[in-house]
């Protein structure tokens, strides 16, 4: 037993010091605000809007979000052209360095399908946001009634 | 002097007389509509379709009130919620005069949007809002009687589905004639000003 841990320890500082000194992450460098969900009847996908702000030197891109709370969520964009409303699929949303998007209604969205359990007014739901270098950022969606125009009234 | 004057007045006359021959074809002479006017150019609010209590309802029902029709479906999770909560908002901004209006919102899903889903998906927006559903012919009927279109696209791989649809309001007033067109470029301010004044003729008459 100890022979083993004497064996793996210098291993698993190793393996700390190559993560230490590695780049930051995307995610390290976004911060996330004015996250929430619109919350619809029944069973309904759900739409999930956040602001998001990259803080880095170096482009980020959001790749797409995981919630355990959901069955599945997709990257999603919503568009209008000669008087038609259609939804897209989107594999990558970039956010330039220093500079910000917004997921918004009427644009960028993330579709959240299948609740696992009923999500209530007012309830905060764990979002993991994930980027193109496979690192993830954690936020709080807060769920507001299906009638919300934004975050907050 | 007398003839100069006397010519003056003519002109006027005639100016007027023009001005009444233009606008002679639209009842409301003068109002300055902010949304698309569309009055004698789109045809009388009519359809045989269910409401969101199961019972079979046509044009001639929203007789007497103001009514918005938009064309949506519930699993659209971003622009249909907001067309519908925007809607709400310019309800709740008319005040008591909203009560003279309801909002029918159309699903181009019929195989998805039962009145029973239809029911609390319209309630969770606005209490004036009725959710129609019907066959799908019916729905196609009404689609194109005002040159609207939807397209339901392929299958995902979960066996879930889109549907493509004309993001246009129409505004019927209370004797169920096309009166306005409203698109995603109008504003909140265009919307309340002009329903204002289209809910107010109403009340007149």
């Amino acid at each position: 037993m100890s022979f083993r841990v004497a064996c793996t320890l210098p291993l698993l500082i190793a393996g700390l010091m190559v993560t230490m000194t590695a780049h930051a992450t995307e995610a390290e460098h976004i911060r996330a605000s004015q996250a929430w969900i619109r919350v619809l009847p029944g069973d309904l996908p759900a739409g999930a809007y956040v602001t998001l702000e990259n803080t880095g030197d170096q482009p980020a891109t959001l790749h797409g979000a995981h919630s355990s709370n959901y069955a599945s969520t997709m990257l999603h964009k919503s568009s209008e052209e000669g008087g038609v409303s259609r939804m897209t699929m989107v594999d990558d949303l970039s956010i330039p360095a220093h500079g910000k998007v917004e997921l918004s209604p009427g644009g960028y969205h993330l579709m959240l399908m299948k609740a696992v359990a009923p999500v209530k007014i007012g309830d905060k739901v764990k979002v993991s946001l994930i980027f193109g270098d496979g690192s993830t950022l954690d936020t709080d969606f807060v769920a507001r009634p299906a009638n919300a125009t934004g975050a907050s009234d | 002097m007398k003839l100069c004057r006397t010519r003056h007045w003519l002109m006027l006359l005639m100016l007027a007389l023009g001005a009444s021959l233009l606008t002679g074809c639209h009842r409301d002479d003068g109002i300055e509509w902010r949304l698309t006017n569309v009055s004698g150019h789109m045809p009388d609010l009519d359809f045989q379709l269910v409401d969101d209590q199961g019972k079979s309802v046509s044009g001639k029902d929203y007789r007497g009130k103001v009514v918005l029709l938009y064309f949506g479906y519930t699993h659209c999770p971003d622009v249909c919620p907001l067309t519908l909560a925007q809607l709400h908002v310019v309800m709740q901004r008319l005040g008591p005069l909203a009560d003279g209006a309801r909002i029918l919102f159309v699903s181009v899903d019929p195989a998805r949007d039962t009145p029973e889903v239809m029911h609390a998906y319209v309630n969770a927006f606005d209490p004036r809002a009725v959710g129609l559903s019907g066959s799908p012919r019916e729905i196609e009927a009404l689609s194109k009687r005002y040159r609207s279109a939807f397209t339901r696209e392929p299958d995902r791989a979960d066996g879930q589905y889109e549907v493509s649809h004309s993001s246009a309001i129409y505004v019927f007033d209370s004797q169920g004639k096309a009166r306005l067109l409203a698109t995603p470029n109008n504003s909140q301010d265009d919307m309340v000003h002009d329903l204002h004044l289209l809910l107010s003729l109403g009340t007149k008459s």
